[in-house]
């Protein structure tokens, strides 16, 4: 029996029958992550790692069936052995290894190697075949340390705050917004935040993680606050009737994707900071490494380049279909 | 090159234009002469001749970052930028080496006479002496193309703060055919008359198109009418006894056209007429496709010059008698026009530029129904002008207009996908069509890049990814699923194309969700449109 079949519900394991991040309804999901293209609504059963279980219950309903394990502990089902390791993707974040009759696999979901202060940092796990993601699977993506990119985040907000100037900064609303609220020098200014990232920093603060202090931007607010304030907004939300209250600001936009001119020219952002929660070129070579797999599977991302490469360097490398990456879910979700 | 990546850093870190323009006049009045002259030069496309050719650029980056050119090519495809996907494989560590930005133009243009391995030392010396923002902008040095969203009207605009000069002076100094090899930043913008290049010709003055009823437009006598020819907009100067040919991408073409050779046997001198360059045979006005013939041809055989006789349909005058006539209103421009073309007929038998007629026209309705029939006058439509107006710099509304006839629509099934450059790089913008032929197979028919949303070419990326049948290096061949509407100006039979017909400016003008791909066009409809 094969440990994991490639299907058109998504990642299945036949001798557990369980499925890894599935994008159709199933009994019982085992979920990476709570990013909307990983961990869709409808599953009977959902199994992941504790510090998911709440984001999982904000965001799919807290009637769901929803279990949560340590990293690391083992769960046995039918003879697999399931067991998640922290991904360092966001808080949560998990590589799922799955191990029957001596043949391992992994699943990493999304993944970044470079600790970003707030999830939990990325440990590689040896295994025999590894799935991984390769949004950024080309080698013109090479990040710069988190560091250098938040004092530039810092410098943009103090000269905005001097120029009495709004300062609107776009990330996702799981696990970007809180990676840089937990980063920024807060001492700059005010940090007030679009509704579905405040909704989601009470997440992460009723887990016991302390971000500085956020508020809501909403009708309560002083607009003299806003010229002060890093504002921290979802993608969707710019162009909204909600961004529309801000006047005059200058919006950054924070993603991987803005190392090419182009995507931020596109997006319409003054400026554009390269900081991903996924892993850049050297990440994903190096995490591969890591695992000692000899059998390499990309996902999402450029597969099939990345695949191409990956043969060339050696490793048996094969392109799957699946249904992850999909940026609208997660924009759907906000 | 510090401040010149300063200056472009500066610029790409805003879309405002107040803030663009504050940028480039502090860097133009703190700049060297000869670093201000060139910045000018690369941000309206005039950039050193070529010393060093991409393919190399791509080799060498390739062997450089260790990764094998076919991944190269792939980088290169989803960055959609040269210049750009070299600087982002560059080291983050480098040997800071300061040079002006006219230095290092001076030592790339000095690299045509050496060997490649010299040029490839001199290139892997410079990619390692250079930040990333560095990189990208020498780079570009080389390749051209700077896209930084710097018109010609902002920094005419700066340069007119900085300088405390109208704006039209400035414009008009940047025009024309000047390299930074042979003028100063002085002579360009500052000299008097004298000394500036006798070829040099006016910025055209550019319409928008009709966006109101044209039954708004007030007193029918006040407009004048005429045709809008389907050519190429052109300049015509005499000045010295010497004719100039400008188009309107400011390229001199005189010597593709020596039609007008003949206007050098006359005496009457000093004058700038703004026209339409056309193929216009014994049987009168000839389709853009004729014309099509003629371009970009440096020499001109007998036969040619026979076959597709080239004239110009004359619209305005700018210049008459060595004087600056564009303050003058259109009504006298125009009768100065005839007085001109009246007296060279004179003195040449064969005279190769014609009046563009105007439209004689009582009310907007009996004009609305000559602009529906254009197309069988050869023309594009029609163009309004206000009779009082002068002749202004560059894209101005409210004195001219053009109305255009509506374009031919046809419905086609997207076929093959590639991905763009630029602002849309990394989104597959750029599309073959394709219609039913009676075997029931799909015959490609034409490219069309633009006309979609931002959002919508997101949704038809997912799409692609999605539905890739096969990959031929940059392009997809797609599952037929997705019908487009397409519209275009003309359409003519063409032995070049698979499906024996070629489109004058094709755009996709909306999605068609509401059509599956069987119920798209047949290439018998399209070939219908060709008998209209």
């Amino acid at each position: 029996m094969k440990v994991i079949e490639f299907t058109n519900k998504g990642l299945y394991c036949p001798p557990a029958d369980v499925y890894i991040d599935p994008w159709k309804k199933v009994n019982y999901a085992l979920i990476t992550h709570g990013h909307a293209d990983h961990a869709r609504w409808g599953h009977k059963h959902y199994l992941c790692v504790d510090s998911s279980v709440p984001i999982l219950k904000h965001r799919l309903g807290h009637e769901m069936s929803i279990q949560g394990v340590p990293y690391g502990e083992k769960v046995n089902i039918n003879g697999v052995n399931i067991s998640y390791h922290p991904a360092g993707h966001i808080t949560g974040s998990a590589q799922i290894r799955i191990e029957y009759k001596g043949e391992i696999w992994v699943v990493s979901g999304d993944y970044k190697v470079e600790d970003d202060g707030l999830a939990e940092t990325y440990e590689p796990v040896k295994c025999h075949h590894f799935i991984t993601e390769c949004t950024f699977g080309l080698p013109v993506y090479k990040w710069t340390p988190q560091e250098t990119i938040i004092s530039d985040i810092n410098s943009w907000w103090a000269q905005n705050v001097a120029d009495r100037r709004p300062s609107v900064l776009t990330a996702y609303s799981l696990g970007k917004a809180q990676r840089l609220i937990n980063s920024v020098d807060s001492s700059i200014g005010p940090i007030l935040t679009h509704g579905a990232i405040e909704k989601m920093n009470d997440v992460y603060r009723s887990m016991g993680i302390s971000l500085p202090m956020t508020q809501h931007l909403n009708a309560k607010v002083h607009k003299n606050e806003y010229k002060k304030a890093l504002i921290i907004a979802t993608p969707a939300s710019i162009g909204s009737t909600w961004a529309k209250k801000i006047k005059n600001y200058s919006l950054g936009a924070v993603s991987g994707w803005m190392a090419v001119r182009g995507n931020r020219r596109r997006r319409g952002a003054d400026r554009g900071f390269v900081l991903s929660d996924h892993a850049d070129w050297p990440g994903l070579l190096q995490a591969i490494a890591a695992t000692g797999a000899e059998n390499i599977y990309p996902t999402h991302g450029n597969t099939h380049s990345f695949s191409k490469y990956l043969c060339e360097q050696g490793y048996n490398a094969q392109p799957i279909e699946t249904e992850y990456g999909d940026d609208n879910l997660e924009k759907a979700e906000e | 090159m510090k401040q010149f990546a300063a200056l472009f850093a500066a610029l790409d870190r805003t879309t405002k234009t107040k803030e663009k323009i504050a940028a480039l006049s502090s860097y133009f009045q703190t700049a060297d002469d000869q670093d201000k002259l060139w910045t000018i030069a690369l941000f309206s496309h005039r950039r050193p001749k070529r010393t060093v050719s991409t393919t190399l650029l791509r080799t060498w980056a390739a062997e450089r970052s260790g990764i094998p050119t076919w991944l190269f090519e792939e980088a290169y495809h989803t960055v959609g930028d040269l210049a750009e996907t070299i600087s982002l494989l560059a080291n983050d560590e480098y040997e800071p080496v300061e040079k002006s930005l006219t230095q290092w133009i001076d030592e790339i243009k000095a690299l045509k006479d050496h060997e490649e391995e010299e040029k490839k030392e001199f290139i892997l010396d410079a990619w390692s002496s250079l930040n990333k923002t560095e990189v990208f902008l020498f780079n570009k040095l080389i390749t051209g193309g700077f896209r930084i969203g710097v018109s010609q009207r902002l920094m005419t605009k700066a340069l007119a703060q900085v300088l405390q000069l109208p704006e039209s002076h400035i414009a008009h100094r940047l025009m024309g055919n000047w390299t930074p090899d042979d003028t100063t930043f002085e002579e360009l913008l500052l000299a008097d008359g004298d000394n500036m290049d006798l070829s040099k010709p006016y910025p055209f003055y550019l319409a928008y198109a009709l966006d109101q009823d044209v039954e708004d437009m007030g007193e029918p006598s006040d407009w004048q009418a005429e045709y809008k020819w389907d050519g190429i907009r052109s300049q015509l100067i005499k000045r010295q006894g010497e004719i100039f040919l400008w188009s309107r991408g400011e390229e001199l073409v005189t010597h593709s056209y020596p039609e007008f050779d003949v206007l050098a046997e006359t005496e009457i001198d000093q004058f700038a007429i703004d026209g339409e360059l056309v193929v216009y045979s014994d049987d009168g006005l000839q389709s853009f496709n004729h014309l099509q013939k003629r371009l970009g041809r440096k020499t001109v055989s007998k036969k040619f010059k026979r076959e597709y006789p080239c004239r110009i349909l004359c619209y305005d005058l700018l210049e008459y008698d060595g004087e600056d006539i564009r303050h003058l209103p259109l009504a006298e421009r125009r009768q100065k026009l005839s007085t001109l073309l009246a007296d060279l007929q004179s003195d040449i038998s064969d005279l190769p530029l014609l009046l563009s007629e105007e439209i004689a026209f009582s009310d907007w309705e009996s004009l609305t129904t000559l602009k529906r029939n254009a197309r069988a006058a050869n023309a594009e439509g029609l163009m309004l002008k206000l009779r009082s107006g002068s002749y202004k710099d560059g894209r101005k509304k409210g004195e001219w207009w053009k109305w255009k006839v509506d374009p031919y629509t046809i419905d086609a099934v997207m076929l093959y996908a590639q991905r763009g450059h630029g602002r849309r790089s990394n989104l597959f913008t750029d599309f073959t069509f394709a219609v039913w032929q009676e075997d029931g197979s799909l015959v490609p028919f034409t490219k069309a890049y633009s006309g979609l949303t931002d959002a919508e070419f997101k949704e038809v990326t997912q799409y692609v990814n999605k539905n890739t049948i096969e990959r031929f290096g940059p392009v997809r061949s797609v599952t037929p699923e997705l019908v487009f509407e397409i519209a275009f100006e003309g359409i003519n039979e063409s032995s070049r194309h698979k499906s024996s017909v070629a489109l004058r400016f094709p755009r996709i003008k909306r999605w068609r969700r509401d059509k599956e791909a069987k119920e798209a066009d047949t290439l018998a409809n399209l070939k219908n449109l060709l008998n209209n």
